[in-house]
């Protein structure tokens, strides 16, 4: 059971009359790399904000690590060890990068809503925010305000936010889109080196990006689930390649 | 979930921690300087034929003082976690409630407190209230939020005529400040004395409340303020995060009203009511709520326009409502925003090639405020004036407002001031561009 990181058991979401997610079962075994792929429209950034608790299922159920998450909201479920990024890319814009680094650190440091920490003092949580920095090759910008970086920069910063309270379990929604040939490589390598030994479960479109990265792809068309294997099989996949690849590998 | 990032292969070695220390004389001269004029302030109003000290400008300094605490309590929610309230004063007048009725106690011997620590009962009594409000205030956000606290606001004002044993009705709480006991041997029978007092307690405050913008909390409530989803999804609650910092900020809104009962020796129901959280937004506002400076110079304004100008016009408010008016359209950083702008072209070391411009914008300016001034006291002295049987008279020159000959000098004061202002402007305009390209070209834009 707890071999299992993200578990969704006929999942079903709706919004209004619009059905969706319609019933996807759905098991990662910790420490794989799976992607989702799809056409667009067809649920899979719906599929994240279910699991990550931004919205919550209509049937169904979500297990984390063995134990349901459905219901809970986004911060408890992030306090379990979840974490995610956005396909439009969520930061905090007015503070430095340095500082966007430090927040995705507080919690899970355990400096809950202190108000009697200084921060400048504490000195390990500052040498790990510098060296995540570092990792991120975002150093040289430590103290600009987050929203001056480059596309590519914020979205390097996502990453790193998502990843700097050391959740296992790491959603990352669209993480190269509107990047460049060598922003997307460098992204990868980077996603690659950062997800070392968690569950990484990602939505992406470049099909470089997903053979690159991903252990098992699943294949989400119009809220089904139709394909959920390893890539040399997916892209053999007949079903596959008429709903998807055949369309938008053309 | 505590497997972090420490554990991850060390690619780069730790940098140094941030900037290494500097001397604190060299970080810290601007705090300093500012408490010793507030320190030496009341000495150059000090009569010294009489020996007495200027009780309206101590009065003036020490609302200027409880003022900026309250401003800066109150941008502890807009300016840091972006929550605009419309009813701060319910934490500040109850606060001062609450120290006032402390204050009769002490005076019966019903309690014992020495009258420099009075000020915490309204902090504690800004807290209590802070909890109470904030709880179910802070279960929204933006709008929702404004409206609740307008709510709670109106709520409260109401409830200030209403219950007579807390809030004593229209005549509010009187009490007297000379309690007898105090750690210093003071006898705050002095306003001097009050005055230092507040100095005191603004320092602490301004501290504390400095500090806290640096603990994780503070960080939070900026995260939140920038994007509360994304705060979520590093494991905060963003309701809580706004709780607490309602909470605190209720505490220090709590001290200024505290303040504010030692000065005024009555708290009336003004205290919770509209205007005076309208007060703390006007200052806020035009001193620039990004910084942390800002509500400060702002204070320092709004109260220098209230008791100064108040006394020379019926219009003051009207004043003050035209330059939030035009901060807020021409400069929604506030005056620390406008001294910010600056700091590119400082960068590049030609902030003196605006000298001439600012001065050629300065003087059709001046005109046209002139002529803005000169309308509306003509205005208000053929209205309220005449009423209350003043005169208008420019430099001891008696001004009939019932001729045409000064409406219409005012009128082309500011038609012609306004003209020439308009070109003016534009030109400064071009030559800032032109500064701020250089500068963005030498990369010392941000």
């Amino acid at each position: 059971m707890s071999d299992v990181a993200i578990s969704l058991k006929s999942v079903r979401k709706s919004f209004g009359a619009t059905e969706i997610i319609r019933g996807v079962d759905l098991d990662i075994p910790k420490g794989q790399r799976h992607a989702i792929i799809g056409p667009n429209g067809a649920g899979k950034t719906t599929l994240f904000n279910l699991i990550s608790g931004r919205f919550p299922v209509t049937s169904g159920t979500i297990a984390l690590n063995g134990t349901p998450i459905s219901g809970l909201a986004p911060h408890e479920i992030n306090r379990r060890g979840l974490s995610r990024s956005f396909q439009i890319t969520s930061i905090f814009p007015r503070m430095t990068v340095f500082e966007n680094i430090r927040c995705g650190l507080l919690w899970a440091r355990g400096y809950r809503y202190s108000f009697w920490h200084l921060l400048g003092r504490q000195k390990s949580l500052n040498e790990q925010s510098e060296r995540l920095l570092e990792r991120l090759n975002l150093g040289a910008r430590r103290n600009l305000p987050a929203g001056l970086l480059s596309y590519a920069e914020q979205r390097a910063l996502e990453v790193g936010i998502t990843i700097a309270g050391g959740a296992d379990v790491v959603l990352l929604d669209e993480p190269t889109a509107g990047m460049s040939h060598s922003e997307t490589d460098y992204a990868v390598s980077l996603i690659r080196s950062v997800t070392e030994g968690k569950t990484l479960l990602m939505v992406e479109h470049d099909m470089s990006v997903i053979f690159g990265l991903a252990d098992v792809i699943t294949v989400l068309v119009y809220g089904e689930v139709i394909a959920s294997d390893v890539p040399s099989r997916i892209r053999a996949n007949k079903a596959v390649q008429e709903a998807y690849l055949g369309t938008e590998a053309a | 979930m505590s497997a972090d990032a420490d554990t991850l292969p060390r690619v780069t070695a730790a940098t140094a921690d941030v900037t290494p220390p500097r001397p604190f004389l060299r970080e810290h001269w601007p705090w300093l300087a500012a408490i010793l004029i507030a320190v030496v302030m009341p000495w150059f109003f000090f009569n010294w034929s009489t020996g007495r000290h200027s009780g309206f400008v101590l009065t003036m300094l020490s609302e200027i003082g409880l003022m900026t605490i309250f401003a800066l309590s109150f941008n502890m929610q807009m300016g840091h976690t972006g929550l605009l309230s419309f009813g701060h004063a319910i934490l500040f007048g109850l606060g001062g409630y609450c120290t006032a009725h402390a204050l009769n106690a002490i005076k019966d011997g019903g309690l014992w407190l020495p009258t420099e620590l009075v000020p915490l009962v309204g902090g504690v009594g800004g807290l209590f209230f802070g909890i109470l409000f904030g709880y179910l205030a802070t279960k929204q956000r933006a709008t929702a939020f404004a409206m609740i606290t307008m709510g709670m606001g109106e709520l409260v004002a109401a409830a200030a005529l209403m219950f007579m044993g807390f809030f004593g009705g229209e005549g509010g709480v009187s009490t007297n400040r000379v309690t007898g006991v105090s750690l210093l041997g003071a006898s705050y029978s002095s306003s001097w004395q009050v005055y230092y007092l507040i100095v005191v307690w603004v320092v602490i405050c301004v501290v504390l409340m400095r500090l806290q913008t640096m603990t994780p909390l503070g960080r939070m409530a900026n995260a939140c303020r920038d994007n509360f989803e994304r705060a979520q999804f590093v494991g905060y609650d963003p309701r809580m995060v706004r709780f607490y910092q309602f909470m605190l900020s209720g505490f220090f809104a709590g001290i200024a009203g505290g303040l504010y009962a030692i000065l005024y020796e009555i708290v009336t129901f003004d205290t919770v009511a509209a205007p005076k959280s309208a007060t703390a937004l006007l200052a806020t506002y035009i001193g620039g709520a990004g910084g942390f400076f800002g509500p400060i110079l702002g204070t320092i304004l709004v109260v220098l326009l209230q008791s100064g100008v108040s006394l020379l016009s019926n219009a003051w408010l009207l004043y003050v409502g035209v330059l939030f008016i035009i901060m807020v359209m021409f400069a929604p950083g506030g005056i620390v925003g406008l001294i910010g702008a600056h700091a590119p072209i400082a960068r590049i070391g030609r902030l003196r090639e605006l000298a001439v411009p600012y001065i050629r914008v300065l003087i059709p300016g001046l005109f046209t405020m002139l002529g803005v001034v000169a309308l509306v006291e003509l205005a208000s002295f053929t209205t309220i004036g005449a009423s209350q049987g003043k005169k208008l008279a420019v430099g001891g020159l008696a001004v009939d407002t019932a001729t045409a000959l000064p409406w219409i000098v005012a009128a082309a004061a500011l038609l012609l001031g306004g003209f020439w202002l308009r070109r003016e402007a534009a030109a400064f305009r071009r030559r800032w561009d032109a500064l701020m390209d250089e500068a963005k070209a030498q990369g010392a834009a941000v």
